[in-house]
């Protein structure tokens, strides 16, 4: 099962090789990762997108507890939550394709963030599942690059990870 | 007070207690060791080699329940104790490893003697720090013992560069750790811990299982108690052993693939386990698939992540062993004044079935000396009550079985890691902890030539620690499993060149024995303990075709154990002497 496991970590040099280190020591699958600072500049705040069954979940979970320099953690999967993940997606768009793949980003509600003779730079937000049905819907028009940021999330209402 | 960092490295060993740091001198760690030089409080303990270093700390850290102190330099330093840490970090021993680093501002540069310390060691300790301000080194320290020494203990590293130890600055030793991030649980959820003791007393077939973490966690008191208090049978792990008695009838002995049929069977039977500081080891368990298929598990361990990791558990319990136990036998006490009495009669005829196999009996009529006659010999000499080192093989196991141990923190071994190599300078750390106690190490003549130089230190530190060689010519454990899955083909388990070990031992400026008749052993051992000053190193010509019994071969279940050895052993081939 895909699992979205959210950390607050000491900003301290060497935490995330420790977390990686974890990861790849044990045999645990990293979908994503992505790590930056917080308001409290003491701590990062990591995502991590991992698959497993529930007992290895329940092994990465603990694993990661163990670590000296995770100060929380949680499984937004458990409970409800917003994922969220930023695409910068760049498109061969030339003559008849302009408004098409314009088009496209409209319904998506992404945005043109740069624009030359032959290409669009695309700018997207949403759960994953929107960023593929996006590329998905490009079918036909020639993706230069694409750039994933990985998964950030957070949970509904009026829970924190603090 | 304005102390440099080599002085505060030094000063914040004495205040946290320290009384022996095992360590070797280089480049990086120069103005720490000057800074030794200066004073008297803290004895450091110049080692042969920096993996000994790590195993005698060890051995003194398993032997008090203190964490062990090591220093080394950069570079080859660390990279040699890292074999030492591992070693320590597979048992949880609590230590603390201070590393010399090159300077602050050639990090990165591949300079003279460096490596990347905290990266090569990340995987194999419990924490590790890279000093960056002599203004943290105190609390830095501080916290490096606090980590190492509470809830699952281990290893930590604190790398040190050479400038930090050159730069002074106002010391102060903290009074007390805060960590946001590290909260270990003591007490166990009081909840849980009355349901493990219904589960309990209404079981027809219990069985209790315990390891490290009775040791490490000062439990053994405690399970004593709750054993008794209930009379169920008891079995204990390799890392376990000395944490019951071995002589109570209670007692089935150690389990796994090496123990007796007893404890196996009883595993595999029983309705109700209670697992305590044990962690299911792929050597205790055998086929996970085969393991104790109808139990249900209560499982109790200070670290979380060992509970439900390989087999999964009813009651999980998290905390430390001795208050957890503490708790369980009062419930105990409190539930048979109500009449609830456990009645498993039927259950101990089963298991004194099993234990008329004599599963550890061995050939006594023999002309050649056997190995298991020469531990008993051990304890019979030492009343059991010596402290014993050992290395990694066959005499590791005949050791574990046949010594007998009456008391926690006397079976010192490698379990974890299996490290050949541990067992003459964990015995240093022993003997250096309890000077007036008796220290044997049993170990193997391949074992032993892995950290042979450490007879040099015992010379200097004038440890008389008794050195019992199991010399079978072989490295037994290997040629055991090639006669076994191997059909006899014994590759490089045999060394064609093997030192006269008396003639080295005394070289070395001890005292060396040849023993090779069973008539001769035990008049040996009491010679060798009755020379209370020295190290006597004992060379015992052991019968090399001897093999471990019984045996679970890797992948099989608690049923299935190999008993007594087949004919076919007798035709194992015989090497005479080099
Ligand atoms: C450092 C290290 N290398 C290799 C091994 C694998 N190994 C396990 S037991 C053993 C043989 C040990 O021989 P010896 O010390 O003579 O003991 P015996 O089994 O003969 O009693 C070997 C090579 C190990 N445990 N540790
Ligand atoms: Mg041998």
């Amino acid at each position: 099962m895909r699992r979205i496991i959210s950390l607050l970590v000491e900003n301290e040099a060497g935490a995330l090789s420790r977390i990686a280190g974890l990861f790849s020591a044990r045999g645990y699958n990293i979908e994503s990762l992505t790590v930056a600072p917080t308001e409290d500049e003491s701590l990062s705040r990591m995502t991590i997108v991992t698959r497993g069954s529930d007992a290895i979940i329940e092994q990465i979970t603990k694993q990661l507890n163990k670590l000296i320099d995770v100060v929380r953690l949680v499984d937004l999967t458990e409970g409800r939550h917003i994922e969220r993940e930023l695409m910068l997606i760049k498109v061969i768009a030339e003559r008849e394709e302009r408004e098409e793949v314009k088009r496209l980003v409209d319904i998506f509600r992404g945005r043109i963030i740069d624009v030359t003779n032959s290409t669009y730079t695309i700018e997207l937000t949403g759960p994953v599942g929107k960023l593929d049905a996006f590329i998905e819907t490009l079918q036909g028009v020639e993706v230069v690059e694409a750039v994933r940021s990985g998964v950030s999330g957070i949970s509904r209402g009026d829970r924190a990870l603090r | 007070m304005i102390l440099s960092g080599a002085e505060i490295v030094v000063q914040s060993l004495k205040d946290e207690g320290v009384e022996f740091v095992f360590g070797y001198p280089g480049g990086a760690a120069l103005h720490i060791y000057d800074a030794f030089y200066k004073q008297e409080d803290v004895q450091h303990i110049l080692v042969r080699h920096e993996q000994g270093a790590t195993h005698a700390a060890d051995g003194y850290a398993r032997a008090t329940g203190k964490p062990g102190v090591v220093l080394v330099t950069s570079g080859p330093g660390v990279t040699n104790a890292v074999t030492g840490i591992a070693t320590a970090h597979m048992d949880s021993i609590p230590m603390v490893v201070l590393t010399g680093q090159v300077p602050t501002a050639l990090i990165g540069d591949d300079a003279f003697q460096e490596v990347d310390t905290v990266g090569i060691t990340r995987p194999c300790v419990k924490h590790n720090f890279l000093v960056s301000r002599v203004e943290d080194l105190a609390q830095v320290i501080k916290k490096a013992f606090f980590i190492a020494n509470s809830g699952r203990p281990g290893p930590v590293v604190v790398d040190i560069p050479k400038d930090i130890t050159a730069q002074s600055t106002e010391y102060k030793y903290p009074t007390s750790v805060e960590m946001r991030s590290y909260a270990p649980v003591s007490r166990g959820h009081p909840k849980q811990i009355s349901r493990a003791v219904d589960l309990l007393l209404g079981a027809d077939k219990p069985i209790i299982y315990t390891g490290g973490g009775i040791i490490q966690g000062g439990a053994a008191d405690e399970l004593t108690q709750l054993v008794r208090e209930l009379e169920f049978p008891c079995t204990n792990t390799l890392m376990g052993l000395g944490g019951f008695p071995y002589k109570d009838p209670l007692f089935l002995g150690m389990l796994g693939m090496h123990g007796t049929y007893e404890s196996n069977m009883a595993m595999y039977d029983c309705d109700v386990m209670l697992a305590v500081g044990a962690r299911f080891d792929d050597r205790v368990t055998g086929d996970l698939t085969k393991f104790s298929p109808n139990s249900t598990i209560i499982h109790v361990d200070v670290d979380p992540s060992s509970i439900g990791k390989n087999v999964s558990v009813e009651v999980p319990i998290v905390g430390e062993a001795a208050p957890v136990l503490r708790e369980m036998l009062s419930i105990v006490k409190a539930r048979k004044a109500d009449g609830v009495v456990p009645d498993i009669g039927q259950w101990w005829d089963r298991i004194e079935e099993w234990r008329a196999f004599k599963s550890f009996e061995y050939d006594r009529e023999s002309a050649k000396i056997k190995p298991q006659y020469v531990i008993e010999t051990l304890h019979k000499i030492t009343n059991g009550n010596a402290f014993v080192t050992s290395d990694v093989g066959q005499h590791q196991m005949w050791a574990a079985q046949h010594y007998g141990f009456n008391a926690s923190r006397r079976w010192i071994n490698s379990g974890g890691l299996g490290t050949m190599g541990f067992g003459l300078p964990a015995a240093m750390g022993v003997q250096l902890a309890h000077p007036d106690e008796q220290v044997a190490c049993i170990t193997g003549e391949a074992s032993i030539m892995m950290c042979i130089q450490e007879l040099s230190t015992c010379k200097q530190y004038n440890l008389p620690v008794k050195v019992i060689n199991l010399n079978n010519r072989y490295m037994g454990m290997v040629r055991q499993w090639q006669e076994f899955f191997y059909d006899g083909r014994y590759s490089h388990s045999y060394m064609d060149a093997l030192p006269d070990f008396v003639a080295l031992a005394e070289s070395f400026g001890h005292v060396g024995v040849r023993i090779e008749s069973p008539a001769d052993v035990e008049g040996a051992l009491e010679e060798a303990f009755a020379q209370e000053n020295r190290l006597v190193f004992m060379d015992f010509i052991t019968d090399q075709s001897e093999n471990v019994y019984p045996m679970i071969a890797a992948g099989g279940g608690h049923n299935e154990m190999h008993l007594k050895p087949s004919e076919a052993d007798d035709v194992l081939l015989e090497r005479e002497l080099a």
